[in-house]
């Protein structure tokens, strides 16, 4: 490596971390907007045209706020915990691939920051750290709400990453690969969403409740628990909190569009051939971010019980039960000298019927048609 | 199973009727997406005010004549139950009268500091000297300012949005 292949590293680098900064703040003012329309109300639109650099204008009143520090805080954690909840969102994203390749000063550059071996671990391991910067700050702030938040939360994203790491356990056995861009490109024929739905809902719903977002939001519950684990926090520290909780966000769904949508994959002309690519990611990846805005639009507040419950008893049993089914796909085209996709097919046929037979009546009268 | 057994539902109808719930909700609030927004964007456009809407600051009036209705009987200020108003009354000059009646007002302040708007001052007022109006943008800098005098009450209310100020929510 000469200086020129450092240079072009730290510029991707760059360009990755201000990138995802754009996107979220893109991704704020997208949500306040789609929420906004779905409640008709306009929603933010006085900074920037229709509103669109609220987020700015935010982070800057954030930035120069006061930090207050409780008395009570262990102040050394107290400041990492928000550095803790920030930067896993920004190195699970350095893996996921949001483009193929362009070709500058004669030097291969794929729109990647890091082809690891072993993406989908690192994601999990990133998403796993993220629970310690919610940990640390609800114990740090030395008092009770933050902690009863960091207590629930902690819960609630460890549960779940069980699930999302079933789910995602799921695609690696199918696709064989365990690195991002060879999922990506193990996805050239068929989406991994169609024969991996049920682990894409998997995958979906404990992204959801992994980033503490509604109808998830039990750590930062307003209406229980004051503002969860963040509510000692101010100013800066609180800002990097949001701002990690978004990022993450954001990554989650760029996870999901390149285990499941086919990543960046989509048809494209000749014409500028880097450009599609990007993109196609970037409208899966709005697609992604908008059914998460909708659920958020939808669903009221799952009670603790019930999400812990939901967890265990549902999405972990379930994502075991399609682990094994994958295994069986997976496996068995060896075993019976088929091919993988008339496996798929005669399954397809099967889950068909069965969702057919499961809307007709089971033999017994419904009380509602007799009368009264 | 006996008729009157309430029937239990399968899994999969359970998983149909929550799963459907779901759905069927996430459809309804997109569907809300399309239909009119109901937001006003008040500073930069104020919207019609209702005609009958009498809201907002008070105005006392006059007779055709340029007489003022007002009499100075004071019963807006005992009528007033956050104590807003204050009305000195006083005699009238034969040669020139105020007001059409034997007394009128010589000083009328209303406080908008105390004033709640609940109309019970224009309830109360014998001649209807008393009304309200629609102007609804009560914000002054000082307190002294908060207190409107006679002759402030006595002219129309300014146009809504030249507020001092209001150009900077524009």
């Amino acid at each position: 490596m000469d200086w020129l292949d450092w240079l072009l590293l730290v510029a991707r680098v760059v360009i990755v971390f201000f990138g995802l900064l754009l996107s979220v703040l893109l991704y704020i003012w997208f949500e306040r907007k789609v929420i906004a329309d779905m409640q008709t109300r306009k929603g933010p639109m006085r900074a920037g045209p229709r509103g669109v650099l609220v987020t700015l204008a935010d982070g800057i009143k954030l930035f120069f706020k006061e930090g207050i520090v409780p008395t009570n805080a262990d102040r050394r954690i107290y400041a990492l915990a928000p550095v803790l909840a920030m930067f896993p969102g920004f190195l699970a994203f350095c893996t996921i691939p949001f483009g193929t390749h362009v070709t500058l000063f004669g030097r291969h550059i794929p729109f990647q920051l890091a082809d690891l071996n072993v993406g989908i671990l690192w994601v999990l391991a990133m998403t796993s750290i993220q629970v310690y910067g919610v940990v640390l700050a609800g114990w740090a702030s030395g008092s009770n709400y933050p902690l009863l938040g960091a207590v629930r939360s902690s819960a609630q994203m460890i549960s779940y990453e069980v699930a999302m790491g079933l789910s995602l356990v799921a695609v690696l056995m199918y696709s064989g690969h365990l690195s991002f861009s060879e999922i990506v490109a193990a996805q050239d024929a068929v989406w991994n969403v169609v024969p991996m739905f049920p682990a894409f809902v998997v995958y979906l719903i404990c992204a959801i409740a992994e980033t503490n977002r509604p109808p998830f939001d039990l750590a930062e519950a307003e209406s229980e628990l004051v503002a969860g684990f963040h509510t000692e926090y101010s100013g800066i520290a609180f800002a990097m909190f949001f701002l990690g909780e978004y990022v993450s966000t954001v990554t989650v769904a760029a996870i999901g569009v390149t285990l499941f949508l086919g990543g960046w994959r989509g048809p494209a002309p000749d014409v500028v051939p880097w450009l599609w690519p990007l993109l196609w990611f970037l409208l899966k990846l709005t697609l992604v971010i908008y059914v998460l805005v909708l659920i958020r639009g939808t669903l009221p507040r799952v009670r603790y019980d019930r999400l812990m419950a939901f967890g265990w008893k549902l999405l972990i049993p379930f994502g075991l039960v399609w682990v094994l089914l994958t295994g069986a796909i997976v496996v068995l085209p060896d075993h019976w000298q088929l091919d993988r996709g008339t496996i798929l097919r005669w399954a397809a046929v099967a889950i068909g019927v069965i969702l057919i037979l499961s809307f007709v009546p089971m033999g017994r009268t419904d009380r509602r048609t007799e009368g009264p | 199973m006996t008729a009157d057994e309430p029937r239990r539902e399968g899994a999969l109808e359970r998983f149909w009727g929550e799963g459907g719930a779901v759905l069927r909700g996430m459809a309804t609030v997109f569907k809300q997406t399309f239909r009119r927004d109901t937001t006003e964007e008040y500073p930069k456009e104020i919207a019609p005010i209702p005609a009958r809407a009498h809201t907002g600051r008070h105005r006392l009036n006059r007779h055709d004549n340029g007489l003022e209705k007002c009499i100075g009987c004071e019963l807006c200020a005992f009528a007033c139950p956050a104590d807003a108003i204050w009305v000195e009354g006083e005699d009238n000059d034969p040669e020139h009268p105020v007001s059409p009646g034997e007394r009128y007002a010589k000083d009328y302040q209303i406080n908008y500091l105390r004033c709640i708007m609940c109309g019970l001052c224009v309830e109360a007022c014998p001649t209807r000297a008393l009304t309200l109006t629609n102007y609804f943008e009560l914000s002054w800098g000082t307190r002294e300012d908060a207190i409107l005098t006679k002759e402030q009450l006595l002219e129309p209310p300014p146009e809504l949005g030249t507020t001092p100020g209001a150009e900077l929510g524009r």
